[in-house]
């Protein structure tokens, strides 16, 4: 455990060499080192021994230095844990409805790469669900619903660190809101990340984003000047590489401008476990299972079966057709009843 | 009584995280109630009045707000535990984006929203740097990537504390917000004695007092002035 002590005899410069995250940590916190580099932090810092220096700035020095050393410790462990240290896994134990019956199921696992559809009506309980999961339950919420990671109790430090949240979400009504070009903010989340390879990842994400839009797009295109079908590609590809969240919530992928099968195959071979909120019966089908919730309790678990499954290609017809449809009433054609062609 | 202090920047959405928490708090059986403080206009207690939650606001107005609640949160204490509340929720925008009026053995919760932009926390002093407890909103309306970016730099400013994400609209993460609220081995009776975590601004100059004229000859007392010759700003 580093201390106080430890650091603030070492200069800013030995200080930078071993933890290369420092300097993020400065500039967040408005300290500019300028030509001070070699001084020891505790000289560095006599600046603000300076009553009126310190009441300017707002910074306490005895809390800026314990919150140094706690970002320090957060960081080296965050850098030092093992890829196999992973989620594989998550299972739900059941708990009981609003009704406080039980629930209708016995234990529901759920595997990297798997894809699980929630499904049921507004307000049914699709949203405590997901808090449950994203809070690893430990019977210690309204619905007393456990949630195992790996099979195991999950760790409480799921629930409030910032760098390592269980959950990623990508729901409909979500924007960027930055100015910024898609290298820039693609770089932004790299950095922030602190992955090694960031030239690679960018050029990774934009090819997979691509892939998935229906037209194409460039790394210095501004990010608020995307299509819905563009933005949604960016996210979905940027979530599924660069995010650290084991578990991807979806709620419903909207059926214009992206390849939706695409997509999934993309949050898999990431190996994600996909959870997605939907009633478009071409993704409910794609996925291995559903989850029906009603009356705020899982009132059973549908496995897709092969009957089921063999509808996609139907569906996947009649949603061609449509598409067609669409192509030509862009082109400016007329429609006609033979283009629904069954 | 347990006290908790909560503030943020306007429209963040402190009242909306605060009503979704009590939901959550009330069904435990505990007595809530809320002081929110404001500067020149709030309707927020009728929000409180309306959820069944017993409410007093104060507005600051010509005084520094924050100057303000330090002045009154005694009072409020008293109230509270006259009022036989379990839990005293404060409300208060900081509006000079400095100032915290936190108070040392009392918890500490600092809302700010992912729209404000992700160069905010750095923008924002004590009152997000010494809160417990950070909660992050309109999560719904913003890319991932964002959210992620938007709370490492959070943490690079606040590293000790617990950062949660609450949707103010839906509710979700509001009863995971409720389990850190409350202690029941906690006990308030006053904060006469108690410290602030950090000082207020010392500032008394003429427009403190009611000067309303421009020009050198009209400032007196702690006036500064902007750097505006050529040469590099200090660190």
């Amino acid at each position: 455990m580093i201390t106080v002590q430890d650091i603030q005899q070492k200069t800013i410069a030995d200080l930078f060499e071993q933890y290369p995250f420092l300097p993020g940590f400065f500039e967040e916190n408005t300290l500019q080192v300028n030509g001070q580099i070699n001084e020891k932090l505790i000289d560095y810092l006599k600046f603000l021994d300076d009553e009126e220096e310190a009441e300017n700035r707002a910074i306490d020095r005895d809390q800026l230095l314990n919150s140094m050393t706690i970002y320090i410790s957060q960081m080296l462990e965050f850098l030092g844990e093992d890829v196999d240290d992973g989620v594989h896994s998550i299972t739900i134990l059941p708990g009981t409805n609003k009704s406080g019956e039980a629930e209708q199921f016995g234990e529901l696992k759920i595997s990297k790469s798997e894809i699980v559809c929630i499904v049921g009506p507004t307000g049914s309980g699709k949203s405590r669900l997901l808090a449950d999961i994203e809070w690893v339950a430990q019977n210690d919420t309204p619905t007393s619903r456990t949630i195992l990671v790996n099979e195991e109790m999950g760790d409480k430090k799921w629930r409030v660190s910032s760098g390592n949240k269980l959950v990623a979400q990508l729901s409909q009504n979500m924007n960027f809101v930055m100015d910024l070009s898609v290298y820039e903010f693609l770089e932004l989340h790299a950095q922030s990340r602190l992955v090694e390879d960031v030239e690679g990842l960018i050029a990774k994400i934009i090819e997979e984003a691509n892939k998935l839009a229906g037209e194409k797009f460039e790394l210095t295109t501004p990010i608020t000047s995307l299509s819905g079908g563009q933005s949604r590609a960016l996210m979905i590809a940027d979530t599924a590489i660069l995010s650290k969240s084991p578990i991807i919530l979806i709620d419903e992928i909207e059926n214009a401008g992206i390849d939706r099968k695409k997509a999934l195959d993309l949050l898999i071979g990431e190996e994600k476990i996909v959870l997605m909120a939907t009633h478009d019966p071409m993704l409910a089908l794609m996925g291995d299972k559903r989850i029906v919730i009603k009356n705020g309790g899982i009132h059973k678990v549908v496995e897709t079966s092969d009957d089921e499954r063999n509808l996609l290609v139907d569906l996947e017809r009649m949603d061609a057709v449509v598409q067609n449809m669409r192509t030509r009433l862009r082109n400016g054609e007329i429609i006609k009843k033979e283009d629904i062609g069954f | 009584m347990n006290l908790v202090t909560v503030s943020g920047p306007p429209s963040s959405g402190k009242t909306a995280v605060i009503l979704k928490t009590i939901d959550s708090l009330k069904k435990r059986g505990l007595e809530v109630g809320v002081v929110k403080f404001d500067c020149l206009y709030t309707d927020d207690d009728i929000l409180y009045e309306k959820a069944g939650v017993k409410v007093k606001k104060g507005l600051s107005g010509s005084l520094c707000p924050d100057h303000y609640f330090v002045s009154n949160i005694e009072e409020v204490t008293q109230w509270g535990i006259k009022e036989g509340l379990d839990l005293l929720i404060t409300e208060s925008a900081g509006l000079c984006n400095r100032c915290s009026p936190y108070v040392k053995s009392i918890t500490a919760v600092c809302v700010i929203d992912n729209l404000s932009g992700i160069n905010t926390p750095k923008k924002i002093g004590p009152m997000l740097k010494s809160s417990d407890i950070v909660i992050i909103t309109k999560g719904d309306i913003v890319s991932q990537a964002e959210r992620e970016v938007f709370a490492s730099r959070v943490n690079q400013v606040n590293p000790g504390a617990s950062i949660m994400h609450i949707n103010g609209l839906t509710g979700q993460g509001a009863y995971e917000l409720s389990t850190l609220l409350y202690d029941e081995k906690v006990e308030i009776k006053t904060l006469v004695g108690e410290k602030l975590r950090f000082s207020m601004p010392s500032a008394l100059c003429s427009y403190c007092l009611g000067e309303t004229r421009i020009g050198e000859s009209y400032q007196m007392g702690n006036v500064r002035k902007i750097d505006m010759s050529d040469k590099k700003g200090e660190k």
